[in-house]
């Protein structure tokens, strides 16, 4: 096969693997600020729920909760999934589990604002939503956002874990090219797809990191 | 009528009594400075007259309208919702650390709350903000950042951003503290040109020379209580044992 096929082929599973990417940053970085507020409720019933749910997602591998999360439908509700599910299931299964990693940042970011802008907020009259929105969160965004570059830089890997549920991302594609290739060439490229990428979202999150320099 | 007043408070924290029945009152108009040494419970009367920081047991209103009032069983009872964001409308704060939002640049720390707490129209805003800083000696540091200050410009600011909500009164919880003793002058003129313009204040300092200047009454307070006040000349030349040990290290101010 040519090498221009093989690269078109992969290119496909490119469209995959960027596919999962987006979505898991698109739903997970609001819905882990969520749960980073149910993990510092006042109720205490709230508070033990999300701790568990972080618990299970950061100490359970990622590849097993795909797993579940494909297959949990038709061997626990008897629901049939259709071959579309497949994808679905890795959204899912990425946003959930990042969403528990980022609720942590966003913690550590809240958690890490001295109490003085609260107070100062609470004598100037800002409601509580205001106060978040106008004073904390902007601050928090700076503040945590060397830790999300982190998580970032590691979800452009771990869409490869989407393979486990037989998505056919990047990674699923170079490996079938490879074994019936009997090329090692697809996987060269798929490791430097992976880097080439991580390489943008760095130089890109630099530049967010740069733009938010504006004040020390 | 009294513009502050707050009756008996009480304050403890873990069971040590730091607000021990404490009255205090105060005009429109008046400027009244609190001294005493650390721990006597004069940042802590601020913050309970300003409701960061809840009373135990006591009374506290403004303009007449009822704050906080002693329940049946001896514990205060505080405004909720609407009627107490109305009574916090009378009254700023200055903190000892400034305080000021980091991410906002100084026109925008002084203009972000009338404009999205008041509501109020944004051209005049921006201008009245702008007469501020003038008075402040800041027109130029408009666009700057508060990172990009001194302390005593932050200082300087943080007042700005107090009076742009037009209280009735405004506390000072120890202004100069956390300033070298050049960028303390510098605040404690903006606060004298405060009292030319006739705002009711409420000053919690260490500077004496200044209290004694610039104050109407002087209230000298250790141990969760207070000890003696009345006019600056009163204190000052007091012959209470404790007020005596206590100026006696400021030498006579």
């Amino acid at each position: 096969m040519a090498l221009t096929k093989i690269l078109l082929q992969l290119a496909g599973g490119m469209w995959v693997s960027i596919q999962i990417f987006i979505v898991t940053l698109v739903f997970s970085l609001p819905l882990g600020l969520l749960v980073s507020f149910g993990r510092m409720s006042k109720n205490p019933v709230i508070r033990a729920i999300v701790k568990f749910y972080i618990s299970v997602m950061r100490g359970t591998p990622l590849m097993l909760q795909l797993m579940v999360v494909y297959f949990g439908p038709y061997y626990l509700l008897g629901i049939k999934v259709g071959n579309g599910y497949r994808l679905w299931a890795a959204f899912i299964g990425f946003v959930i589990n990042y969403a528990a990693y980022f609720a942590e940042i966003y913690r550590s970011g809240i958690q890490s604002m001295p109490v003085g802008q609260y107070e100062a907020a609470k004598l100037l009259g800002y409601t509580k939503p205001q106060t978040f929105f106008r004073i904390i969160f902007p601050q928090v965004v700076k503040r945590i956002l060397p830790s999300v570059t982190n998580e970032v830089i590691t979800l452009v890997k771990d869409t490869s874990l989407a393979f486990s549920i037989s998505v056919l991302e990047m990674f699923a594609v170079a490996k079938a090219l490879a074994s019936s290739q009997t090329s090692l060439i697809p996987f060269v490229a798929a490791g430097l797809f992976y880097y080439v990428f991580n390489l943008i979202v760095a130089v890109g999150m630099e530049y967010i990191e740069k733009r938010m320099n504006y004040y020390q | 009528m009294y513009l502050l007043e707050m009756n008996h408070v009480k304050k403890a924290f873990d069971g040590q009594g730091v607000l021990r029945d404490i009255s205090l009152s105060v005009k429109e108009g008046e400027i009244v400075s609190i001294i005493g040494p650390s721990g006597s419970g004069k940042s802590t009367l601020l913050r309970c007259a300003t409701m960061l920081e809840e009373m135990d047991g006591g009374e506290l209103n403004y303009l007449g309208e009822k704050a906080a009032w002693n329940g049946p069983d001896g514990k205060a009872i505080y405004a909720k919702g609407e009627k107490r964001k109305e009574i916090q409308k009378n009254y700023g704060l200055v903190f000892q650390n400034f305080h000021l939002f980091p991410h906002m640049t100084v026109l925008k720390n002084i203009t972000d709350a009338p404009i999205h707490v008041q509501k109020r129209d944004k051209e005049e805003v921006y201008s009245e903000a702008m007469e501020l800083l003038k008075k402040m000696g800041l027109e130029d540091k408009a666009e700057a950042y508060p990172c990009q200050l001194s302390g005593g410009q932050c200082q300087r600011v943080a007042i700005a951003r107090a009076l742009a909500l037009n209280p009735r009164i405004l506390f000072f919880d120890e202004p100069t503290s956390a300033l070298d003793p050049e960028l303390t002058g510098e605040v404690l003129k903006v606060i004298k040109s405060l009292a030319d313009m006739h705002i009711t204040m409420v000053i919690v300092t260490h500077e004496m020379a200044f209290a004694k200047d610039i104050s109407d009454r002087i209230i000298f307070m250790a141990d969760g209580v207070i000890v003696e006040e009345g006019t600056p000349e009163e204190v000052f030349s007091s012959s209470n044992e404790r007020t005596q040990s206590f100026l006696g290290r400021y030498g006579e101010g």
